[in-house]
């Protein structure tokens, strides 16, 4: 995590490509990330304070430290996707690169996080409710195709070669799953009204944690918000130097 | 761009679902397939249940909507893929049409394409799986036209994606699909609700989401069609 390569993406040279005399831009030196590092840190701290520091719960015993890394991870999740959205707006009224480069960053993050979320979840959930899947929680069904979105957003990306047109797509299919989301949770909803009674209570609360679960808790969270930023700082980079080299081989 | 006459939007969506419905008439291989896949469908899912556990009629919807969303895929596919040869696009392009116009008659073209497979795929299911003719299945046509609305107005915008990318026609069950969830999940309810002889305001709930889906994506992908144009 500390220098940043350039991604093998659209170019296919980079350093060697500053052939007639254009100024080349400058390119963002690699230097030591020290905000990923801080933010890298932080989680190992917290999984040590969250195994060795943290009570185990009574009912659930050491299956509910998954706590610590599922919810926390789900709502980076949620920052990340959410930056997606809000710069694939700003992109279509802009025109900024910026913007697309950011939205592109969150996806593949949010994608990441999304995906820990649901590993973490199933193994939670086996051990507790005696299910892998339970296709009528809403929470779980809505992830699942949050992430299935994600990820034709990310092979859409890939599929277009040119930047402004990869540009424009992108931001249309992400401003059009933002309207989407809330049609799956409305038809989640009926179809969980219809078939099965609300789920049992599948996690204690918030303020029905005791403090010490509770600081845990928040400590994750900050420590993944963390992380969630240094992921997307990097791999916006990554874009930034990706585009460089294509302009320098072009 | 005024040319001598230029057409309104009605008018030039008009002239464009009906040169690809003259088209798709002149040739019939886009829909003679999509007909064949969607019965054949029909048939095999037939077998892919035990009959004297789940009985046909109650698997009879979920088989429906599975078979329409993807034979809706095949005639989505076509829409823009005929306007690839020959850069045919290139000249919708240049012709003094607003691009919403050309989304508009797409599809159009899409929802009549998709309609002429319903109409001989409803009935098929009908003797196929011995559910009873008359008001039930009146019912299910008025349930298919929302979903099909809904699939159309994703469908069209995302084949015009497509057929830009470099993986065509991989992209877009790929992209389709998770837009379709809604539709396809409010859509079975409500058709498993309508066969199992349940009174229709049961069914209302599902079908005000289908409607609200309609509207909402028929107007948000009107006004993002421009922007997958090359410009």
């Amino acid at each position: 995590m500390t220098t940043i390569p350039v991604s093998n993406g659209t170019s296919n040279s980079g350093s060697s490509g500053r052939s007639n005399g254009t100024p080349a831009p400058a390119a963002p030196r690699a230097v030591f990330d020290w905000f990923s590092a801080v933010a890298a840190l932080g989680v190992v701290g917290i999984y040590i304070r969250a195994i060795y520091f943290t009570p185990i719960e009574r009912l659930q015993g050491a299956a509910q430290k998954i706590y610590y890394l599922h919810v926390p991870a789900a709502l980076a999740a949620y920052i990340a996707i959410s930056i997606t959205a809000l710069m694939s707006i700003v992109y279509l009224w802009l025109h900024d690169e910026r913007a697309d480069r950011l939205a592109e960053a969150g996806a593949e993050v949010g994608l990441v996080f999304l995906t820990v979320v649901l590993t973490s979840g199933p193994l939670w959930g086996h051990r507790i409710w005696g299910a892998w899947w339970a296709w009528w929680d809403m929470r779980l069904t809505l992830t699942l195709f949050l992430w299935f979105i994600v990820a034709a957003y990310l092979i859409v990306r890939g599929g277009v070669e040119e930047a402004a047109m990869r540009g424009r797509y992108s931001a249309v299919l992400a401003i059009l799953a933002a309207l989407l989301i809330p049609f799956i949770h409305l038809s989640v909803y009926l179809f969980q009204a219809r078939l099965h009674p609300m789920p049992v209570v599948l996690k204690p609360g918030e303020p029905s944690l005791p403090p010490e679960m509770l600081t845990t808790f928040l400590l994750a969270f900050a420590a993944f918000a963390l992380l969630c930023i240094a992921f997307i700082r990097a791999r916006y980079r990554v874009g930034l130097l990706r585009d460089l080299a294509a302009e320098l081989a072009a | 761009m005024t040319g001598r006459r230029t057409p309104g939007v009605v008018a030039a969506a008009w002239l464009i679902a009906r040169k690809d419905l003259a088209i798709e008439f002149r040739t019939r291989t886009a829909f003679l397939s999509a007909l064949v896949f969607a019965v054949l469908a029909l048939c095999i899912f037939y077998f892919t249940w035990d009959q004297s556990v789940v009985p046909p009629a109650d698997r009879a919807p979920g088989v429906l909507w599975v078979v329409l969303a993807f034979s809706g895929l095949l005639g989505l596919q076509r829409s823009f893929g005929v306007e690839e040869h020959d850069r045919g696009i290139d000249a919708l392009l240049v012709s003094p049409i607003g691009r919403e116009a050309i989304y508009v008659g797409k599809a159009i073209g899409n929802l009549v394409f998709l309609f002429a497979i319903q109409l001989v795929a409803i009935p098929a299911l009908a003797i196929f799986y011995n559910l009873p003719f008359g008001r039930p299945l009146l019912a299910v046509g008025g349930i298919v036209l929302l979903a099909t609305i809904g699939i159309v107005a994703v469908g069209t915008l995302f084949s015009a994606m497509a057929v830009n990318t470099r993986l065509a026609e991989l992209l877009l069950p790929m992209l389709s699909l998770p837009f379709f969830v809604p539709i396809l999940m409010t859509a079975a309810q409500a058709t498993t609700l309508v066969f199992a002889g349940r009174p229709p305001a049961e069914a209302w709930p599902s079908l005000k989401i289908l409607i609200a889906f309609d509207i909402v994506f028929l107007v948000a992908c009107t006004l993002a069609f421009p922007y997958t144009l090359e410009e």
